[in-house]
């Protein structure tokens, strides 16, 4: 094939020199973008590069402070995401917002059902028109089915369906897989193909790269707010894209540091939460770094919240450093030596309107103490030095954590717990949805705590971070432990074989 | 808090301070027998009983519970007071039955929310009915009023000399407990921590709900005690004792900028909102304005002080955002989860 503009094929979905700023910061200086019919292009630039800004200048939201949006290669003003809809733009995000009781068809048809006569909802009408529109897509979803309980994915695929419903030409993609499977991902690219073959242009956002070079033809960099490059991924490499991205060439992704084991520090046997995970028993030693591979629901999230005891668990024992942990019982958990980076850090992980400061002093409560009161100097310093150990970006420490990148969260919910020097680290996804570069800095410091003696089970759907970071793959499959492959045997293949449930182990 | 955002914005707790004062001021100047050492030594001890249950309240609604039943558990505290008093029981001997009587009042709210994981908006309001009707039972219609003098006179006296009543002196320590348990102890930072964001609390390794059950405790202590000085005070027990001081309570430590979210406010801003409701009642008093009217005017009160901190931060929030860059907004949860 060649590229769309060689053909004479015009760009349906422009920008051209666009800025804009808020406050003191420049957002966007001087970005072009052109988006053509039937191509995939990819959005690449770490958290903070603008992507987010430029996607909602493309979708009505912010009107640019300089150059122009061009609809067909006439320049347009929206003056709300009303008026970018109306011109075929549609926006899917990470996280659908659906109403969770109505049914699929009322929801993608919201506002809008067909009436009949005398103004009553015309409900064999809409259920058509999104049987249809499920048609188009290739995906097999019952359009009177209520909206919760579905997955994540099959709700883009609603989002995606109603974006249809309204002739969208144009469907920009803000991170749509950071919360999908691999074959999730993989049905939603299908649909993805599927629009672009009828012609439409869509923008891929995405921070796994190896998923932008599946699926998009042509890629946009963004570093600083700044246009780097325009260009066809054929021929580029993933460390060309890191390159661009971060401005500089970024030392390995996979820091992994060769270590030999030491004594047991976390033993797990025949755990089971009745309906959750059953009869669940590993080991992870001193030094190692142990990754809990499988699916999304399989109950590797589960077992680290029982091992951690947020949850109780019904059976089976925990032991840190031959020493038995209580069930159910989180501040035992932490004085034995163990910490849980969790999977949510906006919920779980962080009070996201407390400061920084007080953030990573939740876990030194009973450490940063005097006299039954809060030392607040020695407090102030281990916040201190540790945000600075991991790099934390940021203006004040007493600013609240919600001003922070997803990124820097994510470092100060490391900080939090390794200022309690565990003996033991689980971390749940602890780089979903973070930059390339911060992800890099992650993988450092894992590998950095396994070869000072800290033994890390590390829970991960990214498949090249477990297979690049893990001395062991534990592979789990609907709440039991399929297989143990240790590092010399572990490839793609092995593990979702084991996470699939389609090997035998 | 001490988040830099909000002491360099406008904080709720010093505007009810600074209100405080106006009113203070206001009255001195223009309301004939407020200034007198008379009337404000009833001041202070009409909003004794408030501010008494209000320390442990603010804690409560700074973890994002609340205790409706406060009232109830000083009415029933009373009752049993003037019931075992006819029985005759002597007073030192009572008294520590009556706390006794709050503590398990408070430890059966705790449990019902802790351990069931029930509402405490709900079960405290359940409490509050079944605890003035023990009450009732316990000592009917009656009203006992010969308590010992020297507790009477405690009770109701003041300091020779000045406008400060004995019982101010009490207060003042436990309000200084109160601040240090809040403000300077981690179990106070584990209680903001936890009004915030329970779940974050949880996987901090807080001990959620050890840390509300302890509270739930405390403030039926604290309301028993109360129930026994208002009998005293009052020189007055009756099962109806102190029947709607939860709304002034409420009413006070909410006007005192203790968000009713949970996870933030001071106790200093509490006991400020409960002085400026006590000098508000007291001129109200002092105008003839009638009981039923005051009620009226406490609740006009509670619900601006719902609606007044929220104010002051969204525009300290708006004043921020014109000055920083922004952040990007943070995207709504999927509702179907």
């Amino acid at each position: 094939m060649t590229h769309p503009s060689d053909t004479g094929t015009a760009p349906v979905l422009a920008l051209r020199d666009v800025s804009k700023s808020f406050g003191a910061v420049r957002a966007l200086r001087d970005v072009s973008l052109e988006l053509f019919p039937g191509e995939v292009h990819a959005l690449a630039g770490e958290n903070g590069a603008g992507k987010s800004t430029l996607i909602k200048t493309l979708a009505g939201v912010h009107r640019p402070d300089a150059g122009q949006v061009l609809l067909d290669g006439a320049p347009v003003v929206f003056h709300g995401p009303g008026d970018a809809r109306d011109a075929g733009i549609a926006v899917i995000y990470q996280e659908p917002t659906l109403f969770p009781d109505l049914s699929i068809a009322e929801n993608i048809f919201m506002g809008r059902r067909p009436r009949r006569a005398l103004g009553r909802i015309d409900h064999k009408a809409t259920r058509a028109a999104t049987a249809e529109l499920m048609l188009r897509l290739g995906v097999e979803l019952d359009p009177d089915r209520p909206a919760r309980g579905l997955s994540i994915a099959d709700q883009q695929i609603v989002e995606i369906a109603k974006a249809l419903s309204f002739d969208a030409r144009v469907l920009i993609m803000d991170e749509p897989t950071a919360a999908l499977t691999g074959s999730e991902v993989a049905r939603l690219f299908g649909v993805v193909r599927t629009l672009r073959d009828q012609g439409a242009a869509v923008l891929f956002i995405s921070h796994r790269l190896e998923e932008i070079f599946r699926i998009c033809k042509r890629v946009t960099t963004l570093r600083d707010g700044a246009w780097i490059a325009s260009e066809p991924l054929e021929g580029m490499t993933e460390d060309d894209l890191v390159r661009r991205m971060v401005g500089r060439d970024l030392d390995e992704l996979y820091p992994k540091q060769e270590v030999t084991p030491g004594e047991t520090a976390l033993s797990v046997r025949r755990l089971t939460r009745e309906g959750v995970f059953t009869d669940v028993s590993f080991e992870v030693r001193r030094g190692e770094i142990v990754a809990l591979a499988g699916l999304v629901g399989a109950g590797r999230t589960e077992v680290a919240r029982a091992v951690f005891g947020v949850d109780r668990w019904d059976a089976g024992e925990v032991e840190v450093d031959g020493k038995p942990l209580v069930n159910g019982a989180p501040s035992t958990a932490m004085a034995a030596g163990l910490a849980l980076v969790p999977e949510d850090r906006r919920a779980q992980g962080l009070v996201m309107d407390m400061s920084i400061e007080r953030n990573i002093g939740l876990t030194g409560l009973r450490t940063t103490v005097k006299g039954g009161l809060m030392d607040r100097g020695a407090e102030r310093s281990r916040s201190l030095d540790w945000a600075v150990k991991l790099q934390v970006k940021y203006a004040r420490i007493a600013d609240t954590v919600a001003t922070l990148s997803g990124g820097n969260q994510q470092k100060v919910v490391l900080a939090k717990w390794l200022a309690t020097g565990p003996k033991v680290l689980i971390v749940d996804e602890p780089t979903r949805g973070i930059d390339v570069g911060t992800k890099a800095e992650v993988h450092r410091l894992l590998s950095q705590l396994a070869a000072d003696g800290v033994a890390v089970l590390m829970i991960s759907s990214d498949l090249p971070e477990v297979l690049g970071m893990a001395d062991r793959v534990l592979v789990m499959h609907e709440g039991r432990l399929t297989a143990e492959i240790p590092r010399t045997d572990a490839t793609e293949e092995t593990v979702m074989a084991a996470a699939t449930g389609r090997a035998a182990a | 808090m001490a988040d830099s955002s909000l002491t360099r914005a406008i904080r709720w707790d010093t505007v009810v301070g600074a209100l405080l004062v106006v009113v203070l001021l206001l009255s001195f100047g223009f309301v004939d027998g407020f200034g007198n050492a008379l009337n404000l030594s009833f001041l202070i001890g009409n909003t004794l009983p408030i501010a008494l249950i209000a320390l442990p309240m603010t804690l409560l609604v700074v973890s994002g519970e609340i205790d409706l039943s406060v009232a109830s558990t000083a009415g029933l505290s009373g009752a049993v007071m003037g019931a075992l008093w006819n029985q005759g029981m002597t007073i030192e001997t009572i008294i520590p039955i009556c706390l006794l009587l709050g503590v398990v009042c408070g430890l059966v709210n705790g449990l019902l929310v802790t351990r069931l994981g029930l509402p405490s908006l709900a079960v405290t309001i359940g409490t509050m009915a079944a605890y003035r009707g023990i009450a009732q039972i316990v000592l009917g219609s009656d009203a006992v009023t010969d308590f010992p003098s020297q507790y009477l006179d405690f009770a109701a006296g003041r300091i020779d000399g000045t406008f400060v009543p004995y019982a101010f002196l009490p207060f003042l320590v436990l309000l200084a407990v109160a601040v240090v348990a809040l403000h300077a102890m981690p179990f106070g930072r584990s209680l903001f921590a936890i009004g915030a964001s329970e779940e974050a609390a949880r996987f901090a390794g807080i001990r959620v709900k050890r840390q509300k059950l302890i509270l739930f405790t405390l403030t039926g202590l604290m309301s028993a005690l109360t129930g026994v000085f208002w009998a005293l005070h009052y020189a007055s027990a009756r099962y109806d004792n102190a029947t709607g001081l939860e709304l002034s309570v409420v009413a006070a430590v909410l006007l005192g900028g203790i968000d009713f979210d949970g996870g933030k406010g001071t106790l200093g801003g509490a006991v400020a909102g409960v002085f400026l409701l006590g000098a508000l009642q007291n001129v109200m008093s002092l105008k003839d304005v009638s009981a039923q009217s005051q009620i009226v005017v406490t609740g006009v009160l509670l619900v601006l002080s719902v609606l007044g901190p929220r104010l002051a931060r969204q525009m300290s929030l708006a004043r921020a955002g014109r000055r920083a860059a922004p952040t990007p907004p943070s995207k709504a949860p999927a509702p179907t989860s």
